[in-house]
């Protein structure tokens, strides 16, 4: 008998285990692993708020199962159960408790809401404007002159004050691991401070339906210590300044032949080209193509190949590239890198 | 149909119910339409759970994937749920209260007509170039020209048409409630069921016009070319949703008030007991109804709206939580002391207890706007609306269809298939829901048609994909369970389950007119009353005399294909088919108005001859 239990016990610590090692998901991702200030607080009042929470549902349920189990009605029994009209203390009891369950409740609701709707200014904070495109994320940083996509750049222990706004549909900029999301709205402007307590990379998503490729819309957040993160915006700037260099390779030669004359009416490198598509200065360094694939040679290709296949309802035509112009593009966009990424 | 004809012109088959303006048939008419709508919901949530079973699944594209989401949505909501509420409330609301009919029955049928045409016009955007795509909610931008295809023209034209009826339908039975209440039924005397479906039409009275005002303005920025939302010409995105969610939320108690009071009903029953705190329970409901109009911001606390605007809203929301934790413990306590039963429509409202409570505690969380900020738009958000609304309203749905399916159709449900539809119901539901609250909070955004593999979103997704098939067996049971009591030649009696109030007073299903003889109700459950007195059943406040009944009419039913007609014209700015539609249409109303019809009258012998049948 004794044993049965222990195993028993055993088992259910096992299953408990299992069930919060699996149950918090991607630290890169889960607003259950918060990687900064902002998700941290917010961390705390989802525990807070769930923890009330369950107690008033163990209440429940503890009177639930008693009277399903006391009260059921037996085989032969009959005689008319007393018709009880209420009870006034009862009443003030369950009236009174979860009102001041949520004063509890209240109290950090409003004093997190207000850290949270602070706007730094930029002595305080680094500046970031984001504009979200269908499918895409464009990212600038309006004091250092750098200006990047899909890949967001921040340096570590700095607060980071976004001005968010769309090109195009609504969407919302959601990054678990530091913090909750903001909309982008199309022709106003949005709020919002993060701040990541730790290097590495987070994902980002969108969080607000834009369209057929709404589920791809996802993007990178590379922190970065301080220093290097400073080196990264000199050597962006640089790079947006200066004339591009010319690449090593003949093929890379004629890859950039072929992006000036298809693909730089969309997509800037260097400082020149349009801004309908995303800026690939630093392409070669980003973790992903198109912010959902692998960044290699191969997909690179792939998405050359049919642009609408892989994110469907973007804005990139189809080019019909041959395959050796694919070649090409792909050799020479693996050039287009400014930092050596330690990974 | 001469001015006095004392008999009724009889239609026989589907003339019958195309013209009906009873409101147990209207009932019928509404729990069959939204049933096949809620089938069709429910094709397409399967379909969305194939597609997301495994990362990178290939079942539907993109662009059908969100044509799935929003067409699940939007039937569920306005085509599946609501009705089947209107089919409850038409099929028992008039009973509880001692009425022979609702106050408008022309209307009533116009109601049902006008919901029936609309619904089956968004529905046959899959047939005409592709279904709306810009979610229920169908935010401005994204369901303007630029950015979206024909389908939103279809849920603009067919929401305003079906929420035409559903307005109509809610008036009415603000007026019946009000006006139609038996001898002695005083508002202090109805059934929590009715209490329910009072507030919810004055929720619909108040609510139907924000979206309708929305509506027209998107109809206009999509159709004629306005701009009243788009931001290059001087539009504000916001505008929609806040006219969106003016109705929106209010919608929610629309739809969970009525299961509040179903769950009200069958658990007293089937405690034996009168509903404990009856005087709350009312105060409860009427201030759920109430707040429910203050709260809509906090669908939008990721907007931008600033930490007040935030805040206030939040703290208004934490709110409801109070007069819902009254009735939570009020059903438990109406429960103490009893004598339970436990027949399938007591399962469902035993098991409705603890979800709904898991629903309305992350209510309650998702009323913190800052770890909202997390939670918004994730799948957390889908995991916790279901909860409510599946695990609340459906649950109540099918508890009160169990236990009014005799009064409705004089058979009873099979009670073995019953139990097999609920455990399937009831464990599916579970397994599909609840690792969604994890999914969102491990950073699954909704809406998305496919996960990347390899960012811990697989397990969750699999399980849930899994409850479906519960889901679905558990409804393909109840069809099941529909039909073999549909085949059965056993009748219902007039009260198989000891009941309280004065549905149960009269035969299963109860004659045309009723009630032979009004009824007199001297106390809250009006029944009971009478069977603790020893009588046999209700005394009467008139004697038998002859009953004045409303005839049929094939009006409501040409009257809402006018507009279903225009709306076509309006989509392929053909304003000849405009024209044509709307004559018919207003046509119908001169008739209406021209036309005198002054019903007939049943005689005391009829009613003795049916009495003895029935």
């Amino acid at each position: 008998m004794k044993s049965w239990q222990q195993s028993w016990r055993q088992l259910f610590l096992f299953g408990l285990l299992a069930l919060t090692l699996s149950g918090c998901g991607m630290r890169e991702l889960s607003a259950l692993q918060p990687q900064g200030p902002v998700a941290a607080m917010q961390f705390d009042l989802m525990k807070l708020s769930a923890s009330i929470m369950i107690g008033v549902f163990i209440v429940v349920m503890l009177i639930l199962t008693y009277v399903l189990i006391r009260y059921r009605k037996r085989p032969g029994q009959e005689g008319i159960p007393k018709q009880v009209e209420g009870s006034h203390t009862l009443e003030i009891i369950w009236t009174v408790i979860p009102f001041l369950l949520l004063i509890v409740m209240a109290v950090p609701t409003v004093t997190t809401g207000f850290t949270l709707g602070k706007e730094y200014n930029k002595d305080e904070a680094l500046q970031v404007r984001v504009t979200a495109h269908q499918f895409w994320w464009e990212f600038e940083y309006p004091d250092l002159g750098v200006s990047t996509a899909q890949d967001l750049v921040l340096p570590v222990n700095q607060k980071v004050q976004f001005t968010l706004t769309s090109a195009d549909v609504m969407h919302a900029f959601w990054i678990p691991a530091l913090g909750g999301k903001i909309d982008t709205n199309p022709g106003l402007e949005n709020k919002m401070w993060l701040q990541a307590d730790r290097t590495g990379v987070f994902y980002g998503k969108c969080a607000e339906l834009c369209g057929a490729s709404h589920a791809l819309m996802d993007f990178k957040v590379d922190v970065l210590e301080q220093d290097e993160f400073a080196a990264w915006a000199e050597k962006m700037k640089g790079v947006q300044s200066a004339e591009p260099a010319a690449p090593a390779s003949a093929n890379a030669v004629q890859g950039q032949q072929i992006f000036e004359k298809s693909c730089l009416g969309c997509h800037a490198v260097a400082g020149k080209g349009g801004k309908l598509g995303p800026n690939l200065t630093n392409f070669a360094d980003r973790q992903r193509v198109a912010g959902i694939m692998p960044n290699d040679a191969e997909h690179l290709a792939k998405w050359l190949r049919d642009p609408q296949k892989e994110k469907p309802g973007n804005n990139m035509p189809n080019l019909n590239l041959s395959e050796d112009q694919i070649n090409s593009l792909v050799e020479y966009m693996s050039t287009l890198k400014v930092q050596e990424i330690k990974r | 149909m001469s001015a006095h004809a004392s008999h009724a012109p009889k239609r026989s088959g589907i003339a019958d119910w195309l013209t009906t303006v009873d409101h147990k048939k209207i009932g019928i008419l509404y729990l069959i339409a939204g049933g096949i709508f809620f089938l069709a919901g429910g094709l397409e949530a399967l379909l969305i759970r194939l597609q997301l079973m495994y990362p990178e699944l290939q079942v539907v594209g993109a662009k059908t994937f969100n044509e799935l989401i929003t067409m699940h949505g939007t039937t569920m909501i306005f085509l599946a749920a609501m009705p089947v509420i209107f089919a409850l409330m038409n099929a028992i609301v008039p009973l509880q209260i001692g009425a022979r009919d609702v106050a408008f029955p022309f209307v009533n049928a116009l109601g049902f007509w006008l919901f029936f045409f609309g619904g089956v016009l968004i529905n046959t955007s899959w047939f005409l170039g592709g279904a709306p795509d810009a979610g229920w909610t169908s935010y401005a931008t994204l369901a303007l020209n630029q950015y979206s295809g024909f389908g939103i023209d279809f849920y603009v034209l067919g929401l305003q048409i079906a929420g035409l009826g559903t307005l109509i339908g809610g008036i009415n039975f603000l007026v019946t409630i009000i006006n139609m209440r038996a001898p002695g039924m005083t508002f202090m005397r109805m059934p929590l069921f009715t209490w329910a479906s009072f507030v919810t039409s004055g929720l619909i009275l108040f609510a139907f016009p924000a979206i309708t005002v929305g509506l027209v303005l998107l109809m206009f920025d999509r159709l004629f070319g306005a701009a009243f939302f788009n931001p290059d010409a001087g539009g504000n995105v916001v505008i929609w949703q806040h006219l969106f969610w003016i109705f929106g939320h209010p919608e929610v108690y629309i739809l969970i008030l009525p299961a509040f009071g179903i769950i009200s009903e069958v658990v007293s029953t089937f405690s034996r007991k009168r509903l404990f705190g009856y005087s709350s329970m009312v105060f409860a409901t009427a201030l759920i109804g109430f707040l429910g109009f203050m709260v809509w911001a906090h669908h939008m606390f990721t907007t931008g709206m600033g930490p007040i605007a935030n805040t206030l809203f939040g703290l208004a929301t934490m709110l409801i939580a109070v007069p819902t934790g009254i009735k939570i413990f009020n059903w438990l306590l109406t429960m103490w002391g009893g004598q339970i039963r436990f027949p399938t429509a007591n399962l469902f409202a035993v098991g409705f207890i603890p979800t709904f409570t898991i629903g309305g505690m992350t209510g309650v969380m998702l009323a913190v706007p800052p770890a909202d900020y997390q939670y918004h738009d994730s799948y957390f958000v889908v995991a916790h609306f279901h909860y409510v609304i599946v695990g609340g309203l459906v649950f109540g749905l099918f508890a009160g269809l169990y236990y009014w399916w005799p009064k409705m159709f004089g058979k009873m449900l099979n009670e073995t298939l019953g139990k097999w539809n609920f455990w399937t119901f009831f464990i599916g539901f579970h397994l599909t829901f609840f690792p969604q609250h994890f999914l969102g909070l491990m950073g699954m955004p909704r809406r998305v048609f496919t996960y990347l593999a390899g960012q811990g979103l697989e397990l969750g997704n699999f399980i849930s994909t899994i409850g479906v098939f519960g889901m679905t067996i558990g409804t393909i049971l109840f069809l099941v369970n529909a039909y073999v009591s549909a085949k059965s030649s056993k009748r219902a009696p007039a009260d198989p389950w000891d009941g309280r109030t004065l549905e149960w007073s009269i035969p299963s299903p109860p004659p045309e007119y009723n009630f032979a003889q009004t009824p007199l109700v001297r106390g809250l459950d009006a029944l009971w009353v009478e069977k603790m007195a020893g009588n046999k059943g209700m005394t009467y406040a008139e004697p038998l005399g002859s009953i004045h009944m409303p005839n049929g009419s094939f009006l409501p039913f040409i009257m809402s294909l006018g507009l279903f007609i225009a709306g076509y014209g309006f989509m392929y700015h053909n304003y000849v088919v405009v024209g044509i539609g709307m004559v018919i249409t207003f046509g119908c109303m001169l008739m209406r108005s021209l036309k005198d019809d002054p019903g007939y009258h049943i005689e005391p012998d009829e009613i003795e001859e049916k009495g003895v049948k029935a």
